[in-house]
């Protein structure tokens, strides 16, 4: 499946500067690690070394957080837009 | 360095801040080549006064605006409403983690009266007060 994948903030800096590069992948995971075929480290931003998606990233399939879809399985189609977004936070 | 903001996004963000007290408040100023054209004021996710996050699905649609106009996020602002307005040691740590480390980073305190409002950059873990201007 052809998705658009739209990265900011760390994760640009692994693409080269390109806020969306195309990537391949049947479920979510899958698309992750054909982007850390072609940007190596790109999973390490997202995931920890257990596999699951780190706190303070979120994934949106179209408008959807994939938490709230099937994770990481969260089944892709061709034309779907991925948003990778590290969260924007702080504290006192 | 130094970030130059109209007077009126300064006293929205201050507004803003006295608005959410005691929780923290949060938002993003949009600029193209460096000069603010957009501020929005976000909602935070944590409805706290220890922390902010900017909720998801506005972080979502902001950085969808931000492409589709060609503009940057010039700067992040939140409230700090008993503490200086300095970063923490989990603003520093937050940006480390996230890699949200280009744009300003703007600090109101309501600790002092009128609210203090500075500029910072948070870049490999150095923070760094830069030049705030507020243009009239």
């Amino acid at each position: 499946m052809a998705v658009e994948v739209r990265v900011t903030a760390v994760l640009q800096k692994l693409t080269g500067g390109k806020k969306s590069v195309p990537a391949e992948g049947g479920t979510v995971d899958q698309l992750l690690k054909n982007l850390d075929t072609n940007y190596p480290g790109f999973r390490h931003q997202v995931q920890g070394d257990d596999g699951r998606l780190h706190r303070f990233v979120n994934i949106y399939l179209n408008d959807e957080d994939i938490r709230y879809l099937s994770q990481l399985n969260t089944p892709l189609k061709d034309g779907d837009v991925v948003s990778i977004l590290p969260a924007l936070a702080g504290g006192a | 360095m130094t970030l130059t903001l109209p007077r009126d996004y300064v006293e929205q963000i201050v507004a803003h801040a006295r608005r959410e007290a005691p929780n923290e408040c949060c938002g993003v100023v949009a600029g193209k080549d460096g000069a603010a054209v957009k501020l929005w004021q976000a909602t935070n996710a944590e409805h706290s006064p220890y922390r902010y996050s900017i909720e998801g699905k506005e972080l979502l649609q902001i950085m969808r605006l931000l492409q589709d106009n060609d503009w940057e996020m010039l700067a992040v602002y939140h409230s700090h409403t008993h503490t200086p307005a300095y970063p923490s040691p989990t603003d520093r740590r937050q940006v480390m983690l996230s890699g949200w480390d280009q744009p300003y980073y703007v600090l109101v305190s309501l600790a002092e009266e009128p609210p203090d409002v500075r500029a910072y950059t948070i870049r490999d873990g150095a923070i760094a007060e830069q030049r705030l201007i507020v243009n009239d």
